[in-house]
Protein backbone atom coordinates (compact mmCIF):
# COMPACT_ATOMS: atom_id res chain seq x y z
CA UNK A 1 0.00 0.00 0.00
CA UNK A 2 0.89 4.00 -0.64
CA UNK A 3 1.78 5.59 2.51
CA UNK A 4 -1.02 8.56 2.95
CA UNK A 5 1.40 10.58 5.25
CA UNK A 6 5.21 10.23 4.83
CA UNK A 7 7.38 11.46 7.05
CA UNK A 8 11.47 11.61 7.05
CA UNK A 9 13.97 13.48 9.48
CA UNK A 10 11.78 15.41 11.04
CA UNK A 11 13.03 17.59 14.11
CA UNK A 12 10.73 19.54 16.04
CA UNK A 13 10.73 21.44 19.45
CA UNK A 14 10.22 24.16 21.85
CA UNK A 15 13.01 26.90 20.89
CA UNK A 16 16.19 25.38 21.88
CA UNK A 17 14.65 22.65 23.27
CA UNK A 18 14.77 19.47 20.92
CA UNK A 19 11.96 17.10 21.64
CA UNK A 20 11.59 15.00 17.95
CA UNK A 21 15.12 13.99 16.81
CA UNK A 22 14.68 12.95 13.44
CA UNK A 23 11.75 10.70 13.49
CA UNK A 24 10.54 8.92 10.30
CA UNK A 25 7.20 7.23 10.19
CA UNK A 26 4.54 5.81 7.26
CA UNK A 27 0.94 6.07 7.65
CA UNK A 28 -0.69 4.12 4.77
CA UNK A 29 -4.26 4.88 3.43
CA UNK A 30 -7.32 3.19 5.63
CA UNK A 31 -4.21 1.69 8.11
CA UNK A 32 -4.38 2.13 11.72
CA UNK A 33 -0.45 3.20 12.83
CA UNK A 34 0.57 3.91 16.21
CA UNK A 35 3.18 5.22 18.11
CA UNK A 36 3.94 4.18 21.76
CA UNK A 37 6.43 5.47 23.86
CA UNK A 38 7.44 6.88 28.00
CA UNK A 39 5.88 9.86 29.14
CA UNK A 40 7.85 13.11 27.71
CA UNK A 41 8.94 10.99 24.44
CA UNK A 42 8.08 13.41 22.02
CA UNK A 43 4.51 11.82 20.72
CA UNK A 44 2.72 14.79 21.37
CA UNK A 45 5.31 17.27 19.65
CA UNK A 46 5.26 15.02 16.93
CA UNK A 47 1.51 15.05 15.93
CA UNK A 48 1.85 18.95 16.91
CA UNK A 49 4.37 18.98 14.44
CA UNK A 50 2.68 16.54 11.61
CA UNK A 51 -0.09 18.86 11.96
CA UNK A 52 1.68 22.41 11.23
CA UNK A 53 1.03 23.76 14.80
CA UNK A 54 5.16 23.87 15.07
CA UNK A 55 7.59 24.31 12.95
CA UNK A 56 9.44 21.39 12.17
CA UNK A 57 12.06 20.64 9.56
CA UNK A 58 12.27 17.21 7.82
CA UNK A 59 10.31 15.87 5.09
CA UNK A 60 6.66 15.37 5.20
CA UNK A 61 4.57 14.16 2.10
CA UNK A 62 0.89 14.06 2.45
CA UNK A 63 -1.30 12.41 -0.52
CA UNK A 64 1.87 12.69 -2.21
CA UNK A 65 2.22 16.56 -1.98
CA UNK A 66 4.67 18.19 0.47
CA UNK A 67 3.54 19.63 3.34
CA UNK A 68 5.88 22.55 4.01
CA UNK A 69 4.06 25.20 2.37
CA UNK A 70 0.55 24.24 3.95
CA UNK A 71 -0.39 25.69 7.78
CA UNK A 72 -2.38 24.17 10.21
CA UNK A 73 -5.79 25.45 8.19
CA UNK A 74 -4.57 23.81 4.79
CA UNK A 75 -3.82 20.67 6.43
CA UNK A 76 -7.30 20.65 7.98
CA UNK A 77 -9.13 21.38 4.51
CA UNK A 78 -6.92 18.67 3.00
CA UNK A 79 -8.28 15.87 4.94
CA UNK A 80 -5.43 15.67 7.69
CA UNK A 81 -7.25 16.21 11.42
CA UNK A 82 -5.77 16.29 15.02
CA UNK A 83 -7.48 15.12 17.98
CA UNK A 84 -5.35 16.80 20.78
CA UNK A 85 -4.47 15.79 24.22
CA UNK A 86 -5.73 19.19 25.80
CA UNK A 87 -8.77 18.52 23.49
CA UNK A 88 -9.13 22.23 22.74
CA UNK A 89 -12.84 21.92 22.60
CA UNK A 90 -15.13 25.90 22.66
CA UNK A 91 -16.08 25.18 26.33
CA UNK A 92 -18.83 28.14 26.13
CA UNK A 93 -20.53 26.67 23.22
CA UNK A 94 -22.86 24.16 23.34
CA UNK A 95 -21.99 20.22 22.06
CA UNK A 96 -24.28 21.16 19.42
CA UNK A 97 -22.13 24.30 18.28
CA UNK A 98 -18.71 22.40 18.72
CA UNK A 99 -20.24 19.78 16.16
CA UNK A 100 -21.12 22.40 13.57
CA UNK A 101 -17.75 24.37 13.74
CA UNK A 102 -16.03 21.06 12.66
CA UNK A 103 -17.08 21.35 9.77
CA UNK A 104 -16.06 24.84 9.15
CA UNK A 105 -13.69 23.40 6.67
CA UNK A 106 -16.71 22.45 4.84
CA UNK A 107 -19.61 25.70 5.77
CA UNK A 108 -20.98 26.01 2.11
CA UNK A 109 -21.77 21.94 1.85
CA UNK A 110 -24.85 22.47 4.57
CA UNK A 111 -26.76 19.39 3.15
CA UNK A 112 -23.45 17.67 3.87
CA UNK A 113 -22.74 19.15 6.85
CA UNK A 114 -26.45 17.67 8.28
CA UNK A 115 -25.54 14.55 7.10
CA UNK A 116 -21.95 14.72 8.97
CA UNK A 117 -24.22 15.57 12.37
CA UNK A 118 -26.72 12.94 11.73
CA UNK A 119 -23.78 10.38 11.60
CA UNK A 120 -22.04 12.03 14.20
CA UNK A 121 -25.08 11.69 16.75
CA UNK A 122 -25.98 7.92 15.63
CA UNK A 123 -22.13 7.33 16.40
CA UNK A 124 -22.53 8.98 20.05
CA UNK A 125 -25.86 8.85 21.47
CA UNK A 126 -24.72 10.72 24.21
CA UNK A 127 -23.86 13.49 23.00
CA UNK A 128 -27.04 13.46 20.68
CA UNK A 129 -29.15 13.98 24.14
CA UNK A 130 -26.28 16.78 25.32
CA UNK A 131 -26.08 18.65 22.32
CA UNK A 132 -27.75 21.87 23.65
CA UNK A 133 -25.29 21.67 26.78
CA UNK A 134 -22.06 23.68 27.41
CA UNK A 135 -19.12 21.61 26.42
CA UNK A 136 -17.58 22.99 29.15
CA UNK A 137 -19.58 21.12 31.44
CA UNK A 138 -19.24 17.54 30.02
CA UNK A 139 -17.81 14.94 31.76
CA UNK A 140 -14.64 13.42 30.62
CA UNK A 141 -15.73 11.07 28.76
CA UNK A 142 -18.21 12.93 27.06
CA UNK A 143 -15.64 15.46 26.01
CA UNK A 144 -13.51 12.70 24.79
CA UNK A 145 -16.40 11.87 22.18
CA UNK A 146 -17.13 15.84 21.76
CA UNK A 147 -13.70 15.85 20.56
CA UNK A 148 -13.77 12.90 18.19
CA UNK A 149 -16.80 14.10 16.95
CA UNK A 150 -15.67 17.73 16.06
CA UNK A 151 -12.91 15.94 14.35
CA UNK A 152 -15.11 13.57 12.25
CA UNK A 153 -17.33 16.60 11.08
CA UNK A 154 -14.32 18.09 9.11
CA UNK A 155 -14.18 14.77 7.24
CA UNK A 156 -10.65 13.28 8.13
CA UNK A 157 -8.95 11.46 5.30
CA UNK A 158 -6.14 10.86 7.92
CA UNK A 159 -6.92 10.60 12.00
CA UNK A 160 -4.09 12.12 13.69
CA UNK A 161 -5.83 10.87 18.20
CA UNK A 162 -3.22 12.03 21.13
CA UNK A 163 -3.97 9.80 24.02
CA UNK A 164 -7.80 8.88 23.52
CA UNK A 165 -8.07 6.90 26.32
CA UNK A 166 -6.41 9.63 28.75
CA UNK A 167 -8.09 9.61 32.21
CA UNK A 168 -10.80 7.58 31.32
CA UNK A 169 -11.99 4.55 32.75
CA UNK A 170 -11.68 1.45 31.74
CA UNK A 171 -15.41 0.66 30.58
CA UNK A 172 -15.24 3.75 28.24
CA UNK A 173 -11.42 3.09 27.43
CA UNK A 174 -13.02 -0.29 25.71
CA UNK A 175 -15.31 1.86 24.07
CA UNK A 176 -13.36 4.42 22.29
CA UNK A 177 -11.51 2.06 21.38
CA UNK A 178 -14.60 0.26 19.67
CA UNK A 179 -15.73 3.40 18.10
CA UNK A 180 -11.85 3.70 16.96
CA UNK A 181 -11.77 0.23 15.08
CA UNK A 182 -15.29 1.40 13.36
CA UNK A 183 -13.87 4.58 12.08
CA UNK A 184 -11.15 2.68 10.01
CA UNK A 185 -13.81 0.45 8.79
CA UNK A 186 -14.86 3.47 6.92
CA UNK A 187 -11.66 4.34 5.52
CA UNK A 188 -9.96 6.67 7.30
CA UNK A 189 -6.35 6.12 8.42
CA UNK A 190 -5.11 6.20 12.01
CA UNK A 191 -2.11 7.52 13.69
CA UNK A 192 -2.94 6.68 17.05
CA UNK A 193 -0.54 7.75 20.12
CA UNK A 194 -1.11 6.03 23.38
CA UNK A 195 -0.38 5.44 27.05
CA UNK A 196 -2.24 2.23 26.80
CA UNK A 197 0.10 0.57 24.84
CA UNK A 198 -1.59 -3.09 24.94
CA UNK A 199 -4.96 -1.83 23.34
CA UNK A 200 -3.11 -0.01 21.27
CA UNK A 201 -0.95 -2.19 18.89
CA UNK A 202 -3.96 -4.29 19.62
CA UNK A 203 -6.08 -2.18 17.16
CA UNK A 204 -3.35 -1.10 15.01
CA UNK A 205 -1.38 -2.98 12.09
CA UNK A 206 2.19 -1.49 12.63
CA UNK A 207 3.53 0.13 15.56
CA UNK A 208 6.32 2.88 16.43
CA UNK A 209 8.18 3.27 20.30
CA UNK A 210 9.62 6.83 20.44
CA UNK A 211 11.74 7.27 22.80
CA UNK A 212 13.75 10.15 23.83
CA UNK A 213 12.37 11.51 20.97
CA UNK A 214 13.84 9.03 18.53
CA UNK A 215 12.42 6.06 16.77
CA UNK A 216 13.56 3.33 19.03
CA UNK A 217 11.74 0.04 17.72
CA UNK A 218 9.19 -0.15 14.70
CA UNK A 219 7.77 -2.93 13.38
CA UNK A 220 4.14 -4.62 12.53
CA UNK A 221 1.97 -4.61 15.29
CA UNK A 222 1.13 -7.94 16.55
CA UNK A 223 5.31 -8.46 16.16
CA UNK A 224 5.69 -5.85 18.43
CA UNK A 225 3.09 -7.28 21.11
CA UNK A 226 5.22 -9.98 21.63
CA UNK A 227 8.78 -8.33 21.10
CA UNK A 228 10.31 -9.08 24.68
CA UNK A 229 11.72 -5.38 25.08
CA UNK A 230 8.29 -3.68 24.18
CA UNK A 231 6.20 -5.83 26.89
CA UNK A 232 8.97 -5.35 29.75
CA UNK A 233 8.32 -1.94 29.39
CA UNK A 234 5.26 -0.96 28.00
CA UNK A 235 3.20 -3.95 28.54
CA UNK A 236 3.90 -4.38 32.05
CA UNK A 237 5.98 -7.96 31.13
CA UNK A 238 2.87 -10.46 30.91
CA UNK A 239 2.46 -10.41 27.35
CA UNK A 240 2.05 -13.82 27.30
CA UNK B 1 -41.13 66.65 38.39
CA UNK B 2 -43.44 66.55 36.03
CA UNK B 3 -44.70 63.96 33.83
CA UNK B 4 -43.53 66.24 30.84
CA UNK B 5 -40.10 66.63 31.97
CA UNK B 6 -39.48 63.32 33.02
CA UNK B 7 -40.30 62.48 29.38
CA UNK B 8 -38.27 65.19 27.40
CA UNK B 9 -35.48 64.14 29.46
CA UNK B 10 -36.02 60.36 28.67
CA UNK B 11 -36.39 61.53 25.13
CA UNK B 12 -32.94 63.07 25.51
CA UNK B 13 -31.59 60.05 26.82
CA UNK B 14 -32.75 58.07 24.12
CA UNK B 15 -30.84 60.24 22.22
CA UNK B 16 -27.59 59.98 23.75
CA UNK B 17 -27.93 56.36 24.41
CA UNK B 18 -28.23 55.73 20.65
CA UNK B 19 -25.25 57.09 20.54
CA UNK B 20 -23.94 55.28 22.70
CA UNK B 21 -25.12 51.86 21.59
CA UNK B 22 -23.12 51.90 18.34
CA UNK B 23 -19.72 52.54 19.89
CA UNK B 24 -20.81 50.04 22.69
CA UNK B 25 -21.76 47.25 19.74
CA UNK B 26 -18.44 47.86 17.91
CA UNK B 27 -16.03 47.29 21.86
CA UNK B 28 -18.42 43.82 22.07
CA UNK B 29 -17.66 42.40 18.82
CA UNK B 30 -13.93 43.48 19.32
CA UNK B 31 -14.02 41.93 22.66
CA UNK B 32 -15.87 38.74 21.00
CA UNK B 33 -13.28 38.05 18.35
CA UNK B 34 -10.20 39.12 19.70
CA UNK B 35 -10.36 39.46 23.66
CA UNK B 36 -8.86 43.05 22.84
CA UNK B 37 -11.28 46.07 25.08
CA UNK B 38 -10.29 48.00 21.93
CA UNK B 39 -10.02 51.39 24.10
CA UNK B 40 -9.52 53.77 20.77
CA UNK B 41 -12.56 53.10 19.32
CA UNK B 42 -13.95 56.07 19.99
CA UNK B 43 -10.68 57.73 18.89
CA UNK B 44 -12.22 56.17 15.27
CA UNK B 45 -15.31 57.84 15.44
CA UNK B 46 -13.51 60.94 16.28
CA UNK B 47 -11.59 60.71 12.96
CA UNK B 48 -14.76 59.83 11.23
CA UNK B 49 -16.32 62.87 12.32
CA UNK B 50 -13.45 65.35 11.94
CA UNK B 51 -12.71 63.83 8.31
CA UNK B 52 -16.66 64.05 7.09
CA UNK B 53 -16.28 67.83 8.42
CA UNK B 54 -13.03 67.95 6.70
CA UNK B 55 -14.32 66.85 3.40
CA UNK B 56 -17.86 69.21 3.70
CA UNK B 57 -15.00 72.16 3.80
CA UNK B 58 -13.20 71.36 0.52
CA UNK B 59 -10.34 70.43 2.94
CA UNK B 60 -8.24 67.06 2.46
CA UNK B 61 -9.01 65.00 5.75
CA UNK B 62 -5.69 64.41 8.07
CA UNK B 63 -7.07 60.47 8.41
CA UNK B 64 -4.93 60.23 5.23
CA UNK B 65 -1.75 60.30 7.11
CA UNK B 66 -2.65 58.09 9.58
CA UNK B 67 -3.55 55.81 6.97
CA UNK B 68 -0.52 56.23 4.98
CA UNK B 69 2.02 55.51 8.14
CA UNK B 70 0.02 52.20 9.71
CA UNK B 71 0.00 51.22 6.03
CA UNK B 72 3.72 51.59 5.80
CA UNK B 73 4.52 49.95 9.17
CA UNK B 74 2.49 46.88 8.54
CA UNK B 75 3.86 46.57 4.97
CA UNK B 76 7.42 46.18 6.93
CA UNK B 77 6.12 44.03 9.68
CA UNK B 78 4.60 41.72 7.05
CA UNK B 79 7.76 42.30 4.96
CA UNK B 80 9.61 41.11 7.90
CA UNK B 81 7.56 38.03 8.56
CA UNK B 82 7.65 36.32 5.31
CA UNK B 83 11.62 37.00 5.08
CA UNK B 84 12.48 35.59 8.60
CA UNK B 85 9.81 32.52 7.12
CA UNK B 86 11.38 32.05 4.10
CA UNK B 87 8.43 33.12 2.10
CA UNK B 88 9.33 35.54 0.22
CA UNK B 89 7.43 34.26 -2.61
CA UNK B 90 3.87 35.42 -0.99
CA UNK B 91 5.64 39.17 -0.51
CA UNK B 92 3.91 40.60 -3.58
CA UNK B 93 0.07 39.65 -2.70
CA UNK B 94 0.85 40.68 0.82
CA UNK B 95 1.79 44.01 0.15
CA UNK B 96 -0.94 44.26 -1.92
CA UNK B 97 -3.39 43.66 0.79
CA UNK B 98 -1.51 45.22 3.84
CA UNK B 99 -0.22 48.38 1.75
CA UNK B 100 -1.48 49.24 -1.92
CA UNK B 101 -5.31 48.17 -0.61
CA UNK B 102 -5.73 50.27 2.82
CA UNK B 103 -3.98 53.24 0.73
CA UNK B 104 -6.43 53.29 -2.07
CA UNK B 105 -8.97 55.45 -0.35
CA UNK B 106 -6.51 57.75 1.00
CA UNK B 107 -5.30 58.52 -2.71
CA UNK B 108 -8.57 59.02 -3.79
CA UNK B 109 -9.45 61.45 -0.75
CA UNK B 110 -6.18 63.17 -2.44
CA UNK B 111 -7.08 62.72 -5.83
CA UNK B 112 -10.47 64.26 -5.44
CA UNK B 113 -9.42 66.97 -2.78
CA UNK B 114 -11.18 70.41 -3.15
CA UNK B 115 -13.84 68.88 -6.00
CA UNK B 116 -17.01 69.08 -4.65
CA UNK B 117 -18.36 65.77 -4.76
CA UNK B 118 -21.82 66.05 -3.15
CA UNK B 119 -22.89 64.51 0.16
CA UNK B 120 -23.43 60.84 -0.49
CA UNK B 121 -19.70 60.31 -2.39
CA UNK B 122 -18.42 62.43 1.14
CA UNK B 123 -20.12 60.20 3.37
CA UNK B 124 -18.89 57.13 1.56
CA UNK B 125 -15.51 58.48 1.32
CA UNK B 126 -15.33 59.07 5.25
CA UNK B 127 -16.15 54.94 5.93
CA UNK B 128 -13.66 54.31 2.86
CA UNK B 129 -10.97 56.36 4.95
CA UNK B 130 -12.04 55.02 8.37
CA UNK B 131 -12.17 51.26 7.29
CA UNK B 132 -8.35 50.28 7.00
CA UNK B 133 -7.23 52.05 10.35
CA UNK B 134 -8.82 49.57 12.12
CA UNK B 135 -7.29 45.83 10.68
CA UNK B 136 -4.15 48.05 10.37
CA UNK B 137 -3.72 48.69 13.90
CA UNK B 138 -4.92 45.12 14.78
CA UNK B 139 -1.73 43.69 12.20
CA UNK B 140 0.55 45.84 13.78
CA UNK B 141 -0.10 45.73 17.46
CA UNK B 142 -2.29 43.04 17.99
CA UNK B 143 -1.90 40.34 15.98
CA UNK B 144 1.88 39.73 17.07
CA UNK B 145 0.68 39.14 20.80
CA UNK B 146 -2.64 37.65 19.85
CA UNK B 147 -2.00 35.08 22.58
CA UNK B 148 -1.25 37.32 25.22
CA UNK B 149 -3.78 37.87 28.53
CA UNK B 150 -6.82 40.49 28.16
CA UNK B 151 -4.90 42.90 30.72
CA UNK B 152 -1.70 42.71 28.15
CA UNK B 153 -4.02 43.49 25.06
CA UNK B 154 -5.83 46.22 27.17
CA UNK B 155 -2.91 48.35 28.09
CA UNK B 156 -1.69 48.00 24.53
CA UNK B 157 -5.06 49.13 23.31
CA UNK B 158 -4.04 52.00 26.33
CA UNK B 159 -1.45 53.30 24.54
CA UNK B 160 -2.86 52.86 21.09
CA UNK B 161 -5.60 55.11 22.02
CA UNK B 162 -2.86 57.86 23.13
CA UNK B 163 -0.98 57.77 19.77
CA UNK B 164 -3.66 57.94 17.43
CA UNK B 165 -5.28 60.74 19.65
CA UNK B 166 -2.17 62.80 19.65
CA UNK B 167 -1.67 62.41 15.92
CA UNK B 168 -5.26 63.03 15.28
CA UNK B 169 -4.41 66.73 17.06
CA UNK B 170 -1.58 67.19 14.35
CA UNK B 171 -3.82 66.00 11.83
CA UNK B 172 -7.37 68.04 12.23
CA UNK B 173 -5.41 70.71 14.95
CA UNK B 174 -7.54 71.52 18.27
CA UNK B 175 -10.55 72.71 17.12
CA UNK B 176 -13.73 70.75 16.85
CA UNK B 177 -15.73 70.27 13.80
CA UNK B 178 -19.45 69.60 12.88
CA UNK B 179 -20.26 67.99 10.10
CA UNK B 180 -23.45 68.58 8.18
CA UNK B 181 -26.60 66.81 9.22
CA UNK B 182 -27.38 64.11 6.88
CA UNK B 183 -30.84 64.53 7.45
CA UNK B 184 -32.71 67.71 8.87
CA UNK B 185 -36.03 66.72 9.10
CA UNK B 186 -38.10 66.70 12.12
CA UNK B 187 -40.41 63.80 13.31
CA UNK B 188 -43.26 64.43 15.35
CA UNK B 189 -44.18 61.42 17.39
CA UNK B 190 -47.21 61.72 19.61
CA UNK B 191 -46.86 65.43 20.60
CA UNK B 192 -43.00 64.72 20.72
CA UNK B 193 -40.21 66.26 18.80
CA UNK B 194 -37.70 64.01 17.21
CA UNK B 195 -35.22 65.82 15.17
CA UNK B 196 -34.42 63.18 12.05
CA UNK B 197 -30.87 62.39 12.72
CA UNK B 198 -31.95 61.48 16.17
CA UNK B 199 -34.16 59.02 14.90
CA UNK B 200 -31.55 57.86 12.01
CA UNK B 201 -29.00 57.28 15.04
CA UNK B 202 -31.74 55.29 16.94
CA UNK B 203 -32.30 53.13 13.83
CA UNK B 204 -28.95 52.43 13.02
CA UNK B 205 -27.79 51.18 16.83
CA UNK B 206 -30.94 49.05 16.65
CA UNK B 207 -30.78 47.43 13.27
CA UNK B 208 -26.53 47.11 13.71
CA UNK B 209 -27.51 45.58 17.21
CA UNK B 210 -29.83 43.19 15.32
CA UNK B 211 -27.82 42.63 12.31
CA UNK B 212 -24.59 41.31 14.86
CA UNK B 213 -26.58 39.51 17.45
CA UNK B 214 -28.54 37.67 14.68
CA UNK B 215 -25.08 36.86 12.56
CA UNK B 216 -23.15 35.78 15.86
CA UNK B 217 -25.80 33.54 16.74
CA UNK B 218 -27.35 31.85 14.11
CA UNK B 219 -24.62 31.79 11.39
CA UNK B 220 -21.56 29.13 11.30
CA UNK B 221 -19.42 32.05 10.30
CA UNK B 222 -20.30 34.49 13.15
CA UNK B 223 -19.74 31.37 15.53
CA UNK B 224 -16.51 30.72 13.96
CA UNK B 225 -15.77 34.42 15.34
CA UNK B 226 -16.20 33.96 18.30
CA UNK B 227 -14.27 30.63 18.70
CA UNK B 228 -11.09 32.11 17.39
CA UNK B 229 -11.71 33.88 21.12
CA UNK B 230 -12.96 31.30 23.05
CA UNK B 231 -9.72 28.80 22.03
CA UNK B 232 -7.44 29.54 19.41
CA UNK B 233 -5.92 26.51 18.76
CA UNK B 234 -9.11 24.58 18.83
CA UNK B 235 -10.44 27.08 16.16
CA UNK B 236 -7.14 26.31 13.78
CA UNK B 237 -7.47 22.87 14.16
CA UNK B 238 -11.24 22.89 12.48
CA UNK B 239 -9.74 25.62 10.05
CA UNK B 240 -10.10 28.87 11.08
CA UNK B 241 -7.60 31.08 10.93
CA UNK B 242 -7.76 33.57 13.80
CA UNK B 243 -6.14 36.48 11.91
CA UNK B 244 -9.04 36.59 9.32
CA UNK B 245 -11.22 36.31 11.85
CA UNK B 246 -9.60 39.72 13.81
CA UNK B 247 -8.93 41.35 10.13
CA UNK B 248 -12.95 40.79 9.70
CA UNK B 249 -13.49 41.79 13.13
CA UNK B 250 -11.72 45.15 12.68
CA UNK B 251 -13.47 45.74 9.66
CA UNK B 252 -16.80 45.54 10.36
CA UNK B 253 -15.92 47.72 13.60
CA UNK B 254 -14.65 50.28 11.88
CA UNK B 255 -17.49 50.26 10.11
CA UNK B 256 -19.26 50.88 12.94
CA UNK B 257 -16.93 53.15 13.80
CA UNK B 258 -17.15 55.18 10.56
CA UNK B 259 -21.11 55.11 10.98
CA UNK B 260 -21.24 56.35 13.99
CA UNK B 261 -18.78 59.34 13.34
CA UNK B 262 -21.10 60.40 10.68
CA UNK B 263 -23.95 59.88 12.51
CA UNK B 264 -22.85 61.64 15.73
CA UNK B 265 -20.63 64.00 14.44
CA UNK B 266 -23.79 66.70 13.76
CA UNK B 267 -25.47 66.33 16.70
CA UNK B 268 -22.43 66.61 19.63
CA UNK B 269 -19.08 69.01 18.02
CA UNK B 270 -16.76 66.36 18.37
CA UNK B 271 -12.57 67.29 19.05
CA UNK B 272 -9.93 65.46 18.24
CA UNK B 273 -9.79 64.22 22.00
CA UNK B 274 -13.48 63.30 22.19
CA UNK B 275 -13.32 59.72 21.51
CA UNK B 276 -11.97 58.15 25.03
CA UNK B 277 -14.72 59.82 26.87
CA UNK B 278 -17.36 58.46 24.77
CA UNK B 279 -15.50 55.15 24.54
CA UNK B 280 -15.19 54.92 28.00
CA UNK B 281 -19.30 55.57 28.63
CA UNK B 282 -19.99 53.34 25.96
CA UNK B 283 -18.08 50.64 27.33
CA UNK B 284 -19.34 51.25 31.13
CA UNK B 285 -22.95 50.48 29.07
CA UNK B 286 -21.15 47.80 27.52
CA UNK B 287 -19.99 45.95 30.86
CA UNK B 288 -23.33 46.78 32.33
CA UNK B 289 -24.49 44.59 29.90
CA UNK B 290 -22.12 41.67 30.47
CA UNK B 291 -19.72 43.16 27.77
CA UNK B 292 -20.47 39.44 25.81
CA UNK B 293 -24.03 40.03 25.18
CA UNK B 294 -25.98 41.91 22.46
CA UNK B 295 -28.89 42.88 24.05
CA UNK B 296 -26.81 43.50 26.95
CA UNK B 297 -25.02 46.43 25.29
CA UNK B 298 -28.04 47.77 23.93
CA UNK B 299 -29.95 48.05 27.10
CA UNK B 300 -26.11 49.09 28.90
CA UNK B 301 -25.55 51.97 26.48
CA UNK B 302 -29.20 52.92 26.23
CA UNK B 303 -29.02 52.79 30.61
CA UNK B 304 -26.08 55.16 30.31
CA UNK B 305 -27.61 57.71 28.36
CA UNK B 306 -30.78 58.19 30.68
CA UNK B 307 -28.50 58.18 33.76
CA UNK B 308 -26.95 61.04 31.67
CA UNK B 309 -29.50 62.92 30.97
CA UNK B 310 -31.49 62.58 34.24
CA UNK B 311 -28.11 63.64 36.10
CA UNK B 312 -27.54 66.37 33.63
CA UNK B 313 -31.05 68.09 34.47
CA UNK B 314 -30.14 67.99 38.04
CA UNK B 315 -26.09 68.83 38.04
CA UNK B 316 -24.76 68.98 34.99
CA UNK B 317 -21.14 69.07 36.80
CA UNK B 318 -21.77 65.45 38.13
CA UNK B 319 -23.22 63.59 34.69
CA UNK B 320 -19.84 61.83 33.98
CA UNK B 321 -18.84 61.28 37.84
CA UNK B 322 -22.58 59.28 38.04
CA UNK B 323 -22.04 56.98 34.81
CA UNK B 324 -18.68 56.15 35.90
CA UNK B 325 -19.60 56.03 39.55
CA UNK B 326 -22.59 53.59 38.88
CA UNK B 327 -20.17 51.07 37.13
CA UNK B 328 -18.80 50.17 40.75
CA UNK B 329 -22.43 49.04 42.15
CA UNK B 330 -23.42 47.39 38.79
CA UNK B 331 -20.11 45.30 38.94
CA UNK B 332 -20.45 43.99 42.45
CA UNK B 333 -24.33 42.90 41.47
CA UNK B 334 -23.61 41.23 38.82
CA UNK B 335 -20.93 39.29 40.79
CA UNK B 336 -23.26 38.65 43.41
CA UNK B 337 -25.61 37.10 40.53
CA UNK B 338 -23.45 34.70 39.09
CA UNK B 339 -20.13 34.34 41.14
CA UNK B 340 -19.08 31.09 39.56
CA UNK B 341 -19.77 32.40 36.36
CA UNK B 342 -18.06 35.01 35.99
CA UNK B 343 -14.51 33.31 37.66
CA UNK B 344 -14.62 30.87 34.79
CA UNK B 345 -15.08 33.20 32.27
CA UNK B 346 -11.63 35.44 33.43
CA UNK B 347 -10.18 32.04 33.26
CA UNK B 348 -11.14 31.25 29.65
CA UNK B 349 -10.78 34.88 28.33
N1 LIG C 1 5.68 24.09 25.39
C1 LIG C 1 6.82 23.43 25.70
N2 LIG C 1 7.95 24.13 25.97
C2 LIG C 1 9.12 23.49 26.27
N3 LIG C 1 9.23 22.17 26.33
C3 LIG C 1 8.16 21.41 26.09
C4 LIG C 1 6.89 22.01 25.75
N4 LIG C 1 6.00 21.03 25.57
C5 LIG C 1 6.67 19.86 25.77
N5 LIG C 1 7.96 20.09 26.07
C6 LIG C 1 8.99 19.09 26.34
O1 LIG C 1 9.14 18.29 25.18
C7 LIG C 1 9.31 16.94 25.54
C8 LIG C 1 8.31 16.07 24.80
O2 LIG C 1 7.00 16.42 25.25
P1 LIG C 1 5.69 15.74 24.67
O3 LIG C 1 4.52 16.46 25.24
O4 LIG C 1 5.81 15.68 23.20
O5 LIG C 1 5.79 14.28 25.27
P2 LIG C 1 4.73 13.09 25.17
O6 LIG C 1 5.45 11.95 24.58
O7 LIG C 1 3.51 13.53 24.52
O8 LIG C 1 4.48 12.80 26.71
P3 LIG C 1 3.12 12.30 27.44
O9 LIG C 1 3.05 10.85 27.24
O10 LIG C 1 3.39 12.64 28.87
O11 LIG C 1 2.01 13.06 26.86
C9 LIG C 1 9.18 16.87 27.04
O12 LIG C 1 10.49 16.77 27.60
C10 LIG C 1 8.54 18.16 27.43
O13 LIG C 1 9.00 18.59 28.67
MG1 LIG D 1 1.57 13.73 25.07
Amino acid sequence: MTALLSASGVHAGYGHVEAVRGVSLDVPAGGVVTVIGPNGAGKTTLLAALMGLLPATGHVTYDGADLADLDVEDRVAAGLCLVPEKRELFAEMSVADNLLLGAYAHRRDRAGIARGLDDVYARFPRLAERRAQRAGTLSGGERQMLALGRALMSRPRLLMLDEPSLGLAPLIVREIFHIIAGLCETGVAILLVEQNARAALQSATYGYVLEGGEIALHGPASDLLHDPRVSATYLGGDAH
Amino acid sequence: MTTELALLLAQDGVATGAIYVLVALGIVLLFLVTRIIFVPFGDLVAYASLSLAALQAGQLPGTIWLVAVLAVLAAVFEAAGLLRAGRLNRLPRALALWLVLPLLPAALALGLAGRDIGDAAQVLLTLALILPIGPLLYRIAFRPIADAPVLVLLIVSVVLHFAISGVALLCFGPDGARPRPLTNAVVDVAGMIFPGQALLILAASLIAGVALYVFFTRSLTGRALRATALNRVGARLVGIRPGVAGVVAFLAAGLLAGLSGILIGPVTTLFYDSGFVLGLKAFVGAIIGGLVSWPGAVLGALFVGQLESFTAFYNSAFKEVVVFAVLVPVLILRSLASPAEDDEEAEEL
